[in-house]
């Protein structure tokens, strides 16, 4: 069957071709019409009354006669038409040409009908001319799409062949034309809503129906857009190209010389990688050093986007190459910000006012904890304290503080070159200035944070040994092994000892209490500035700007979705309707496309946090990835 | 084909439907909200300025008059850009899906389109705030499950017509969903 049908086929084309060549579709005689064997297709689902849908680009209104090419999808009833092929065409070529377009791009681009551009009412050879034509390309429904010139009013059929043997009970359905932006819709992007957290990600692809497969069509078919009517080639096709070719020349040097400089850049990065991975600086106090502090932490951060920027490896899908150019912005910005940072510390000298003034501020600092912590040695806020252990709790802060002077006056001739030293930094990015301004605030108040760990382990102790008297005195005893409290019976003298020391303990409380308080607070102030920071660093490094910019310069590019515009209408004719591409709005781009930062967040909730200070354990909101926790 | 009818909102307020009939398979409804009256700016305006001058006359810095203008102005930007409505309008395309188009009064659209494929019906709900209130919504199909409903999408937000306007549109809306299901579901 196929054979037969095949050889029919030529017979009509071998007729058709020979008449093609002359030119001008007028003077060509009627061709016979050669009913395709494969006419009637039984597979096609066709309902009367159902309305057929056209997707037309705006680019080819304006077109002369020809051929319409494109792609048919029969579950949404649409025909997505691509290109027009103009007068004169040899039908065999034409075939070859959507042949090696269908294996190219994996689209089935095939002839959907005739376009029809004239001045005034057609001559009945040109109808038949088309009709005959129908019978040259099967292809079920048969399009044609009519304009007169200079007017707005289209008219389209689309037909099917019943059978050879009677053609005239073919039947028509009604076409609606939507008309849509050929080039935006090839560059464009489309972003489906957001799935709900109880989907699996493959269910979604069964409800990205309808215009997600226009999309596809549209920007798989770059092997079709590849030749245009002015080249000279067998089929000369209209497309979006004919407006004319869009290129840039810079946008071209830079792609040839992206290659070259990748690849230095990326030998570069990774001679550094590699020295910095070496055994010297993993022995013990480099290591514990370099975990805490986090200056390392947002180098070895924009080291990694560096190497993934330059890595020699073409992006795989538009998400990476939008991080790719998201992270490269990024580092951009951050360069000039820190540029910009040093020209204005240089201009006012205000490295060497900060180097003055920073001696001067930690002596008062040191100044002021002193009276504070004569304040709790004497009577604060009208609370008696146990004098012995204020005492003695009072002395040793005050010879913590003495020695944290002692250690400021001795390293201060030396300040001034070593801040000047971390001023260079700067130039690496805004983002390491501000985490070596965290890690400098973090180093002036270490003995804060000396002292909120002592207040806090005595704490600790006091509270926990409070609470297993507690157990004891009401006759009670914590199982380790079951973890839960048992019942147990103690003996007189334990029982004595017991009350005793629980007694002491409890009498003992407001005092250690209080320095606790005082010193978590003075923690809490500290981290609350560094977290500030830390805020502004993470900031800089997640925003997606060239994602933001590309939504402001080319919204078409990111879509969220379609709409669409009933244009002029007049009855009798088909409904025409404008698809434009709705753009992604500014919270989805930066949700959908934020860069991973380091991950440094309070992982602790507020009742949790809460529980831990009332407990007196340490908490450390900045837990660097991949440290154990304490 | 076009008509224009006058109906009133939940707080009394009058409200105009548009209904075009461009062909059996495609119809749209504007529905337009009450304008912004000049008793209620210049209400605004009076107020916001009466107190920037009590404080200029406590505290005698003229910063503070400009910077009553300066909020009145942008305030009036804002809200015409951000909240003020002025129409929405409903397009309905057999085979292609449900379109809603909020127009604000500095002429900003915001516009979303629901595909065919994921409307499961169009129907009238009622709703209990402080009265009984009816709104229209438009339930999504379950990609899970063929007859579940996924979510609700209520329409006319802004503009919140009486039952007698929603009963008009609706009645519009099914017959093209009959015709569509009818269509699509024949073998």
């Amino acid at each position: 069957m196929g054979l037969v049908s095949r050889g029919a086929a030529e017979a009509g084309r071998g007729a058709a071709s020979a008449v093609d060549r002359p030119g001008p579709p007028d003077a060509v005689p009627n061709p016979t019409p050669t009913p395709p064997a494969e006419g009637a297709d039984p597979g096609s689902s066709r309902s009367p009354g159902m309305v057929l849908k056209a997707f037309f680009p705006t680019c080819c209104a304006s077109a002369d006669s020809g051929l319409l090419v494109g792609r048919w999808v029969p579950e949404q009833s649409s025909a997505v038409v691509l290109a027009v092929v103009h007068f004169p065409f040899i039908p065999i070529q034409v075939k070859e040409l959507l042949a090696q377009v269908q294996q190219a791009s994996q689209v089935g681009v095939t002839v959907l009908g005739t376009w029809c551009h004239r001045r005034q009412e057609p001559e009945e050879s040109l109808g038949h001319f088309l009709e005959g034509l129908g019978a040259i390309f099967s292809h079920r429904p048969w399009f044609q799409l009519c304009r007169e010139r200079g007017s707005k009013s289209w008219s389209c059929k689309a037909t099917h062949w019943q059978g050879p043997a009677s053609p005239a009970a073919s039947g028509e359905d009604q076409v609606m034309l939507i008309f849509y932006d050929q080039r935006k819709v090839l560059l464009s992007q489309l972003h489906p809503p957001t799935a709900l957290p109880d989907r699996q990600a493959g269910d979604t692809t069964a409800s990205a129906g309808g215009l997600a497969a226009v999309f596809d069509t549209v920007a798989r078919s770059e092997a079709l857009f590849q030749s245009d009517r002015f080249d000279e080639g067998p089929v000369r096709l209209s497309h979006w190209q004919s407006e004319g070719m869009e290129a840039s020349i810079l946008v071209e040097l830079a792609k040839w010389a992206a290659g070259p400089v990748c690849l230095f850049l990326a030998c570069l990065l990774s001679l550094i990688s590699a020295a910095s991975a070496c055994r010297v600086f993993k022995l013990w106090p480099l290591s514990f050093i370099w975990s805490k502090l986090s200056t390392c932490e947002q180098l070895r951060h924009r080291l990694e986007q560096l190497t993934l920027i330059f890595s020699t490896r073409k992006a795989e899908s538009p998400a990476q190459l939008m991080r790719k150019a998201n992270m490269l912005v990024s580092v951009l910005l951050d360069v000039a910000l820190g540029l910009m940072l040093l020209s204005w510390l240089h201009r006012k000298d205000l490295i060497g006012q900060l180097a003055d003034a920073l001696i001067p501020v930690a002596d008062r600092v040191a100044e002021e904890l002193q009276h504070l912590l004569q304040w709790l040695m004497g009577a604060p806020a009208g609370l008696k304290m146990n004098r012995a252990l204020d005492q003695v709790l009072g002395r040793f802060f005050l010879y913590h503080i003495h020695l944290w002077i002692s250690y400021i006056h001795l390293m201060s001739p030396f300040i001034e070159r070593i801040l000047w030293h971390v001023g260079l930094s700067a130039c690496l990015g805004l983002t390491v200035a501000l985490s070596i301004l965290s890690d400098i605030i973090a180093l002036l108040t270490f003995h804060i944070y000396c002292f909120y760990v002592y207040g806090a382990r005595l704490y600790c102790l006091k509270i926990h040994g409070l609470s297993s008297l507690w157990r004891l005195f009401r006759g009670k005893k914590w199982n380790v092994l079951r973890q839960r409290v048992d019942s147990c019976s103690y003996d007189l003298d334990q029982l004595f000892i017991g009350t005793l020391l629980f007694t002491i303990l409890v009498f003992l409380l407001p005092t250690t209490a209080l320095y606790y308080l005082v010193f978590t607070l003075l923690r809490l102030l500290v981290v609350a500035v560094q977290g500030l920071i830390h805020l502004l660093v993470d900031l800089i490094n997640s925003l997606p700007l060239y994602s933001l910019g590309l939504r402001l310069c080319r919204p078409y590019r990111l879509a969220a979705g379609v709409k669409f515009r009933v244009l002029e209408h007049e009855t009798g004719r088909p409904l025409r309707l404008l698809m434009q591409i709705n753009p992604l709005p500014y919270s989805r781009v930066v949700h959908t496309y934020r860069l991973p930062t380091c991950g440094c967040h309070p992982k602790h909730s507020w009742g949790s946090l809460c529980r831990k200070l009332f407990f007196g354990e340490l908490i450390y909101p900045w837990r660097q990835r991949g440290n154990k926790q304490d | 084909m076009e008509d224009e009818q006058s109906f009133s909102d939940i707080c009394g307020g009058r409200l105009a439907l548009q209904r075009r009939f461009y062909s059996p398979s495609c119809l749209e409804f504007c529905l337009s909200c009450p304008r912004i009256t000049l008793r209620s700016l210049t209400a605004v305006t009076c107020t916001v300025w009466l107190a920037a001058y009590g404080l200029f006359t406590l505290c005698e810095n003229t910063m503070i008059l400009s910077a009553a203008i300066f909020i009145t102005l942008l305030g009036l930007l804002g809200y015409l850009h951000f909240v003020k409505i002025d129409h929405e309008t409903l397009l309905i395309i057999d085979s292609l899906g449900i379109q809603m188009t909020s127009s604000y009064a500095s002429g900003k659209e915001s516009t979303t389109f629901i595909e065919m494929g994921q409307v499961n019906d169009v129907v009238i709900n009622e709703a209990i705030y402080m009265k009984v209130i009816y709104y229209l919504c438009i339930l999504l199909k379950d990609p899970v499950e063929p007859h579940g409903i996924s979510q609700v999408v209520p329409l006319f937000q802004s503009a919140k017509p009486r039952l007698d306007c929603l009963i008009e549109v609706y009645r519009s809306c099914q017959d093209i969903l009959a015709h569509q299901k009818a269509t699509s579901t024949s073998p």
